[in-house]
């Protein structure tokens, strides 16, 4: 043993220490190993794993709000909502610039169905004053084309704040060479007049993505007219001499006069279009939902909301979630409970009988897995209803009364039943395949030692099962716990599960922040009871066969 | 020279001509006899008229604005035409997933000249939406379990002890709260403004409580007509369509209570983004199918009112059965004494608050 250390480091045939030629070998057949799964890999990750992780990344996702009014969620942040008083004239200002920009692209009713969903009301205020935002530029229109009628050209506008390569791209451009060259802005322009700057920035991309007229050609929105005269009352005198090209003696002129222009109150045009811009809830809407990332949807799937004092719990007459998921757990764990019971014997049997018989035995199981969900789930209602076959059945036996009939379906128990049926073949299947392999001899062998049947079982047999019974139970539970069709059709109002508010929030009510919250929640939940499962069963001790 | 022309003139016909003759359409409707109205009324003789457009149906409108919405984030638009419940044409008007549209572009003016936008008038509810039919939510009751005195006012739901019985209501509270309130006793011009209010959704939802034990909630139209069917209930709320065709097609037992029905209406809209010759072939498909005859036509297959003021006289009698389709129609004035109006505006506000409170009141 000695001697072997003093040799130095085991060298292979090609001088290298061992250890380094054994790991790039070993190194070698991994990679080759991964280069066979790639293909599977790289479809399982594109198909799943990046949709799924898309779809739940927008329970916190929230740009919308400052995307679509950037100057007047930054003014906001200064404004204090417990004075109770609406915010001031410059954020109504860098609203009417946000809302008409925002109402050129549509982009104002996506925004207020998003804000909606946190203060019902916004969703036709919004609507409302997009239909009223063309009225709110009129004004400074006005001014600007009286001043010069070279106001009204877009090519005044595009001389100001395009920058001197993109004009010239501009020149050469037709609509046969395709899209239009991409926007660059005036850096002079952008630093003297950051909203039009902005303004125009979104105006040339719309002109360029609907690629029907040259940025230059189009006529100007009226929301530049507003954002323009704002940026001209607080920009500094030097900064506005420094801007060049075409423009700027039309600029320097318009800035000489827009001191004299008489102040428009915004504040007054909005209230006007709709009162509900008198009032501080919306404004405090705006104002909490305005960063990038929220725990918004999150706190409403737990059933709490965020307010000016902080996160507190929902009215108890919105709280449902929380409630939903613990019945979704308990349920499925029952339902799982249910299809153990009365597979185990299915599955003892088959795994005993004779081959030929067991077969037969095994379409009969696998029958049902064959048939529609939807048809057998119907096929349950005309058994459970109360006119159904199963009350028939018991009226004419006399066990029941015709005026009492039982309430078997829309319900828990409908939801059970119908369950427990649909997965039964989930739990049978591994049980079945896991009892298979356990030799029928060591039950003789436990009997011939004196044991009784019932030891025999409990001692010898049920241990070798229990694989069968975790693969099974995981698979069902799982499964139940996803569930929402069966749910909805024999589950009345309190045989439901999360997954019919999940499926409700995705195709129905379109709030997919929620519907995302929701669904992390019950995949961490999954996940949560399956490390458990692990620690106190072991997940080795799974077997599907 | 000249056969080379000659050659690139004839391939270049030859493919244009290959072009024209595979457009093939695909078209989303609800699926059941309503498409096979759509089927039969404009899009069959369409098809015959133009040989080259085939249309493809996808029942997928129960699902149109949540899946238009995947299309569009996808970049992947594979619908050329949409039919939506005017409600959802809101919503995918807001989100800029429709198209809007020149009603006096697109449409057909009316026979006598009156322009499309004055023919449907008030039915074009938005910038995007192309009206096709007014149907109602009402109720219909058995006639074998209601006694001597069939329900004969909205109220009569809500009356345990004079029709005892389960009664089926929708899973949703759009509907069921107005009535509710209007059986409390607020006045039908007060309904919105109580329902806007935390204390009058609860008392519309204490009204619910009052038969909820007795409720069968459905959430498919067919439910209904099922539940009646079968016995299970004595009374329930559906889509008049799925009455009319239990009644006079399937001969059941089954009376129609029209008082508060609601009118709500269904049409098309143009999903954003269509490639210009796709439009074009279905700009001409909605001009042909929108005009005042294809309208009436369809009322024959289905018990809907159709959305034209100028069709209505043209509506005939029923395709098979051959009975007069007008007293069947929501919009007949024996049947149309009370209505309501399905308010949009007020339920594109308050239906995502007013749902929480219905679905956690539903499952306390």
């Amino acid at each position: 043993m000695s001697d072997t250390t003093d040799t130095g480091p085991m060298r292979a045939a090609d001088g290298t220490p061992l250890k380094k030629s054994l790991a790039r070998a070993l190194r070698r057949q991994k990679l080759r190993a991964l280069a066979l799964i790639a293909p599977l890999l790289i479809f399982v990750l594109v198909t799943f794993v990046v949709p799924i992780a898309d779809m739940l990344f927008r329970s916190v996702e929230n740009q919308i709000v400052s995307d679509t009014l950037p100057h007047t969620v930054r003014l906001l942040s200064s404004w204090d909502s417990s004075t109770g008083e609406t915010p001031d004239e410059p954020v109504y200002a860098a609203l009417a610039v946000d809302f008409q920009a925002a109402s050129e692209e549509k982009n104002h009713t996506k925004l207020g169905t998003r804000l909606n969903y946190e203060n019902p009301g916004l969703s036709s205020m919004f609507r409302k004053t997009g239909r009223g935002a063309d009225d709110i530029g009129k004004a400074s229109t006005k001014r600007f084309t009286d001043l010069d009628p070279a106001w009204k050209d877009g090519a005044t506008w595009a001389a100001l704040l395009g920058s001197d390569d993109w004009l010239a791209d501009m020149a050469e451009w037709s609509k046969d060479d395709g899209r239009q060259p991409r926007f660059s802005p005036r850096a002079e322009a952008a630093s003297a007049l950051p909203m039009t700057s902005d303004v125009y920035t979104a105006f040339a991309r719309v002109a360029r993505t609907e690629n029907k007229k040259s940025a230059v050609e189009t006529k100007p929105w009226p929301v530049l007219y507003t954002a323009l005269e704002q940026d001209l009352a607080t920009a500094s005198p030097e900064s506005l001499s420094a801007v060049n090209g075409a423009s700027a003696g039309l600029l320097q002129a318009a800035g000489a006069a827009v001191p004299g222009f008489e102040p428009i109150s915004y504040k007054d045009a909005f209230i006007d279009i709709d009162k509900g811009w008198s009032e501080v809830d919306s404004w405090q809407t705006i104002q909490s939902y305005a960063a990038r990332y929220t725990p918004g949807y999150f706190l409403n799937a737990v059933d709490l909301e965020k307010s000016p004092e902080g996160i507190q719990q929902r009215p108890e007459q919105q709280q449902i979630y929380l409630m939903l998921f613990w019945r979704t757990i308990w349920m499925s764990m029952l339902i799982t409970f249910c299809c153990l019971v009365l597979g185990y014997p299915v599955a003892w049997i088959l795994a005993n009988l004779r081959a030929s018989t067991a077969n037969v035995l095994m379409i009969l199981v696998l029958l049902p897995f064959w048939t529609s969900l939807l048809v057998r789930t119907s096929a349950w209602k005309v058994m459970l209803q109360q006119q159904g076959v199963i009350n028939d059945i018991l009226v004419w036996l006399g066990l029941v009364d015709d005026g009492s009939r039982l309430v078997l379906i829309n319900n828990q128990f409908g939801t059970i039943v119908a369950m427990t049926h649909i997965l039964l073949p989930f739990m049978i299947l591994p049980l079945y395949s896991v009892m298979k392999t356990i030799p029928p001899t060591y039950l003789r062998a436990a009997k011939s030692l004196g044991a009784t049947n019932w030891t025999a079982f409990w001692r010898v047999y049920f241990p070798q099962s229990v694989p069968g019974i975790g693969a099974g139970s995981i698979l069902c539970y799982i499964l139940a716990i996803g569930y929402y069709i069966t749910p909805e059709l024999v589950g009345g109002t309190q045989g439901v599960f999360i997954s019919n508010r999940i499926a409700f929030h995705i195709s129905s009510s379109l709030n997919w922040g929620l519907a995302a919250a929701l669904g992390s929640i019950l995949l961490g939940a999954v996940l949560l009871l399956y490390y458990v499962y692990d620690k106190i069963v072991g997940i080795d001790n799974v077997k599907l066969g | 020279m000249k056969l080379t022309k000659t050659l690139l003139a004839t391939s270049a016909l030859v493919m244009s001509a290959g072009a024209a003759s595979a457009i093939d359409l695909t078209f989303v409707s609800w699926g059941g006899a309503y498409q096979k109205s759509q089927l039969e009324a404009y899009a069959k003789p369409y098809m015959e008229a133009h040989p080259d457009v085939n249309i493809i149906w996808d029942e997928s409108s129960a699902e149109a604005v949540a899946k238009l919405r995947a299309m569009n984030e996808a970049g992947n638009l594979t619908w050329d035409l949409v039919d939506v419940d005017a409600a959802d044409s809101f919503r995918l008007c807001d989100e800029g997933l429709a198209m809007e549209y020149d009603p006096d572009e697109l449409l057909a003016p009316a026979d006598d000249g009156t322009s499309a936008s004055e023919d449907f008038g008030a039915q074009i509810v938005n910038a995007c939406y192309i009206p096709q039919i007014v149907y109602s939510t009402t109720f219909g009751y058995r006639t074998d379990l209601v006694g001597d005195t069939p329900p004969s006012n909205i109220c009569d739901v809500f009356d345990l002890e004079a029709y005892p019985g389960k009664r089926s209501l929708e899973k949703r509270p759009i509907n069921n709260m107005e009535w509710a309130l209007l059986c409390d006793g607020v006045a039908k011009e007060d309904i919105y403004d109580v329902l806007a209010t935390d204390e009058g959704q609860q008392q519309a939802l204490a009204k619910l409580g009052t038969i909820k034990d007795q409720v069968i909630w459905w959430s498919a139209g067919a439910d209904t007509p099922q539940l009646l069917a079968d016995g299970e209930v004595v009374m329930g709320s559906t889509y008049n369509g799925r009455l009319f065709s239990a009644i006079a097609e399937q001969n059941q037992p089954i009376g129609m209570l029209w008082d508060a029905q609601v009118f709500s209406f269904d049409g098309w809209v143009i999903p954003t983004g269509l490639p210009e010759d796709r439009l074009a072939v279905v700009k001409d498909f909605l001009f042909f199918a929108t005009d005042t005859q294809r309208l009436a036509d369809q009322a024959k297959y289905i018990s809907y009112g159709p959305a034209r003021a100028s069709s209505a006289p043209l509506v005939g009698q029923h395709a098979d059965l051959g009975i007069d389709m007008a007293p069947h129609m929501p919009t007949d004035p024996a049947n149309a004494q009370n209505v309501f109006y399905y308010n949009f505006e007020f339920w594109a506000d308050y239906r995502d608050d007013i749902d929480a409170k219905f679905q956690a009141w539903l499952a306390g």
